[in-house]
């Protein structure tokens, strides 16, 4: 009895420091307030957000004091009577002017940062390009060393089982992606900013970085990261169905780490284009091809293939599937004008394009048996 | 401001034939400006219902993380419509037909200067909205684009029923033009002899205002869905960057009709407390003039201020300034009628009536939206603020504690006058609470996910902003389920109740009150006298 009695008290200390710990973790849940950020302009203007808003507080505790005041004093049921003046010019005069000078006391500060913020720098240590597309972001380092740019494509990497309810929500749900950025702290970096087909709004709020991506025009945007650190922001720019879902994700490390990195990139980009010229087997696309299917068409036309009727096309038996190569590879790199179907000739390496034509001409019952190799993307968008 | 209407009373006895029409012809054909302005409100208030049901799913999706009602394609038509329908169905005609109802009689006058136009102006929109509800059925389903339905989303991505979706808007544009235009000649040609600009109630002054920008802007909504239009049927490249557009063209035409918009509808409202606030503090208004001079002050500011919707497009530096400064300067204004409607309580003698604790929430809440504003004006935070969720909590602290609650104190100020009935007074401080309550558990929390870093428009989000959203559609499902409360009380107001004196609040002022309750179909078919 005693021992049963120990061991729930132990349980229940157990369960307590759980709960505690539990809710330490979980205090981001309760987040009240903007981050600071880890960098000088962030700080300037969370430091900017917090001096507006307290005198916002202290004029709202002024009026809304005056005003509960005259409700409580001035009731009819205190036997309140009311007075006939209406008019008070020196009061007006009063509330117009001082108003005014807080308004200032306001706008030197935020003009201050605003042109810290305006600051661009053409030389930046780093600089890149990135591009808006539904629904995920293209960046491409942009340097003057000759050599072949540093691009990919970052998607976001939560499952849709797990959006859909059917498996647990990571940690990071909705704020993760399979290629994150990476950028070098304590160097100076520059963003480029455009997008492909809608506006969309790059926005990482620890650097306090927000700059839409507009079709056909170039933004720019500096910072300059003091803290080694993964930052996650999404966009903020209604960009259509996959708005929610075209996540953020910044590594940022020591500028050693960064130029190591780097190196390896450009290394598999060579890699990459060996691939491109070697000779595949139809298991090899195949399996390749799966896993861009999952992550670049699953989103509409269901890892099925089934699509959803009505609304996007089913790939089973489908003409453009199993007619001749030519038409698969058209579908794939140049879209369908008018439809939801974009052109991913550009977002897609001529391998992942061939391996992706590969995998739908011989899954769910299709069965052309026939293989896409990269050279044939290539030679299709040469026109050969 | 005392008139001399007893004439208008026996003007009546022998003119029986003057009556309202009998049957559905009556409202129809009618050209009668009460009528119209109950009719503007009734339709009004479905559209507040539907549009509300529209938030209802929105919150009901954003109850927990993961999508589980609605898909996103669906969600985007939901945010869409119901944005669409509460600015364009439901805050607009109610101060419409707050307009049509009240201006004629607050002036002397006996109908609107134009009643058949009249009758169109209101007509034309159930169809519009019609219209516009029917793309929910079309292949491809409703406009998808956020109520502001940015280029080229909506031009190249949008989905077959977007020119549907043009159509409307341009049914209801030419309603609120030609409902404008009427508002100015009736306040321009038809007051009582003796009604000086200056003697004006200021809803009549708020409303002439809003006239002016109504008929300034509307025409270049319809210039950029006309451009629009042209892009998606007629092969032009107005918002295609491809084609040497700009989709920045497409924000500017917008929010330069956009942003003098929210003004029209909450300058209107600023009109409504004006009458309630010295009615129950029985003082006369403080500083009218001032009262004049700012909101016409605020209208004029509208104008240069679009681009605060646009600081994180990439607008340059100067321009940003310019921008951040004219929108700051507009609190000034704002402030002195804060200000005023205090010191017009101050030192009263205050009861509190319902349409007084409407008129004190409004005020209270609209102010706090007011600061949010106020904070969204300094650039450099808007650039954490822009497209959050801070946003959302910040404009509907103005619209729905600000527009709604001023046309429900409106309703409740007026209704005696209206039906010949008194509300029922506990009904209605339970729907009083109940809205006031639910608008902030709703609206409050806002602020927080959006600083935390809670993107607009989305149906799904991060866990970390999880708590807030339940908290949040909670109070929504409340808010909504209050206005069902709302509904039952006019009607039983309508079809029973203690019967309503010639002027049941002891401190009102203005014509309205010297007549009987209800109104006589026709009033003032011989002007009063002002002294």
């Amino acid at each position: 009895m005693l021992n049963r009695l120990r061991f729930r008290s132990l349980t229940t200390a157990v369960v307590f420091i759980a709960v505690g710990l539990l809710s330490g973790l979980a205090s981001a849940e309760w987040q009240v307030n903007m981050t600071r950020g880890v960098t000088e302009i962030s700080n300037d203007v969370y430091n900017l957000h917090m001096l507006i808003f307290i005198i916002c507080c202290v004029i709202g505790v002024l009026v809304f004091g005056v005003m509960f005041y005259a409700m409580w004093a001035h009731r009819k049921s205190r036997g309140a009577v009311a007075e006939t003046w209406d008019q008070n010019h020196k009061l007006e005069v009063v509330w117009t002017v001082i108003p005014l000078l807080i308004l200032l006391g306001m706008a030197v500060p935020a003009t201050i940062t605003l042109a810290k913020i305006y600051a661009d720098d053409p030389q930046a240590d780093v600089t890149v390009m990135i591009e808006g597309y539904q629904w995920r972001w293209r960046y491409t380092y942009i340097d003057d060393s000759g050599e072949a740019p540093v691009s990919f494509f970052s998607s976001m990497s939560t499952p849709r089982e797990s959006i859909a309810n059917v498996v647990d929500k990571p940690e990071n749900y909705l704020l993760e992606v399979d290629n994150a950025l990476y950028l070098p702290t304590d160097r100076s970096i520059r963003f480029l900013i455009t997008a492909n087909d809608v506006i969309h709004s790059w926005w990482v709020p620890a650097f306090a970085v927000k700059k839409d991506a507009v079709p056909g025009i170039i933004n720019t945007a500096n910072t300059f990261i003091l803290e080694e650190g993964t930052y996650r922001g999404m966009c903020a720019e209604l960009c259509g169905r996959d708005h929610a879902f075209m996540p953020i994700v910044v590594e940022a490390v020591s500028p050693e780490a960064f130029d190591d990195w780097m190196s390896e990139q450009r290394a598999e980009a060579v890699a990459l284009a060996e691939l491109t010229s070697k000779e595949w087997t139809l298991d090899e696309l195949s399996t390749r091809g799966q896993q861009v299917y999952n992550t670049f068409c699953a989103a509409c036309h269901q890892t099925s293939g089934q699509g959803i009727p009505g609304v996007f096309p089913s790939m089973i038996g489908s003409p453009k599937v199993v007619g001749l190569p030519d038409e698969t590879i058209d579908v794939l790199v140049n879209g369908v004008r008018g439809t939801a179907m974009q052109a991913f000739g550009n977002q897609l390496s001529d391998v992942d394009l061939a391996a992706v034509a590969t995998y739908i001409r011989n899954s769910w019952g299709n069965n052309m048996g026939d293989v896409i190799e990269p050279m044939d993307v290539i030679n299709f968008k040469a026109g050969l | 401001m005392t008139a001399v209407s007893a004439h208008d009373d026996h003007a009546h006895a022998d003119h029986d034939h003057h009556g309202p029409a009998k049957g559905w012809t009556r409202w129809v054909y009618t050209t009668n400006h009460k009528d119209i302005g109950a009719m503007y409100m009734w339709f009004s208030f479905a559209m507040f219902l539907l549009g509300g049901f529209f938030a209802m799913i929105i919150r009901a999706e954003l109850f927990q993380p993961g999508l589980q009602l609605v898909q996103p394609e669906f969600f985007n038509q939901m945010t869409t419509m119901h944005g669409l329908i509460m600015v364009f169905g439901a805050v607009m005609p109610a101060f419409v037909g707050l307009a049509n109802y009240m201006i004629p009689v607050m002036i002397g006058a006996p109908d609107m200067a134009l009643p058949r136009l009249n009758n169109m102006s209101f007509w034309i929109l159930p169809f519009a909205f019609l219209l516009l509800v029917s793309t929910l059925f079309m292949p491809g389903g409703g406009p998808n684009f956020g109520w502001t339905f940015y280029a080229p989303l909506s031009t190249t991505y949008g989905p077959p029923s977007t020119v549907f979706f043009i159509l409307s808007m341009h049914i209801m544009g030419i309603s609120s033009i030609a409902g404008a235009i009427n508002i100015i000649v009736t306040i321009w040609n038809m007051r009582a002899p003796g009604m000086d600009w200056m003697k004006m109630p200021l809803f009549v002054w708020t409303w002439l205002i809003t006239a002016f920008l109504l008929i300034m802007v509307m025409p270049v909504l319809a210039a950029v869905i006309t451009m629009m239009l042209l892009d998606i049927a007629g092969g032009t490249s107005f918002f295609n960057a491809a084609g040497g557009g700009s989709p920045i063209l497409f924000q500017h035409l917008f929010w330069f009709f956009g942003h003098p918009e929210v003004y029209i509808m909450i300058l209107p409202a600023f009109g409504i407390v004006s009458a309630i606030i010295p009615a129950f503090s029985r003082k006369k208004l403080f500083g009218y003039a001032s009262m004049v001079y700012a909101t016409a002050a605020i209208a004029i500011l509208s104008f240069f201020v679009w681009a605060h919707h646009m600081f994180t497009v990439g607008i340059p530096f100067v321009g940003q300034m310019f921008f951040m400064i004219a929108t700051m300067i507009i609190a000034v204004p704002t402030g002195v009628k804060v200000f005023n409607w205090i010191a017009t309580m101050f030192r009263g003698s205050i009861t509190f009536e319902v349409p007084m604790l409407f008129s004190i929430a409004f005020v209270v809440l609209f102010t706090i939206g007011g600061f949010s504003g106020l904070m969204l004006a300094i650039a450099p935070a808007d650039f954490q603020y822009h497209d959050t969720y801070f946003v959302v909590a910040h404009f509907h602290y103005v619209l729905v504690p600000g527009a709604v609650f001023s046309i429900m104190a409106g309703v409740y100020y007026w209704l005696p006058k209206w039906t010949g009935h008194m509300f029922h007074e506990g009904l209605a401080k339970t729907h009083f609470w109940l809205s006031f309550i639910a608008v902030n558990i709703t609206f409050f929390p806002q602020h927080f996910v959006g600083l935390a870093g809670m993107p607009r428009r989305i149906p799904d989000y991060p866990l970390q902003f999880a708590n807030f959203n339940m908290i949040s559609s909670m109070g929504a499902f409340l808010f909504g389920l209050s206005q069902l409360l709302f509904l039952f009380i006019v009607v039983k107001c309508v079809i029973s109740g203690k019967k309503a004196e010639a002027k049941p609040w002891e401190g009102a002022e203005g014509l309205e009150w010297d007549l009987p309750s209800p109104m006589p179909y026709h009033t003032f078919e011989k002007p009063p006298v002002i002294k």
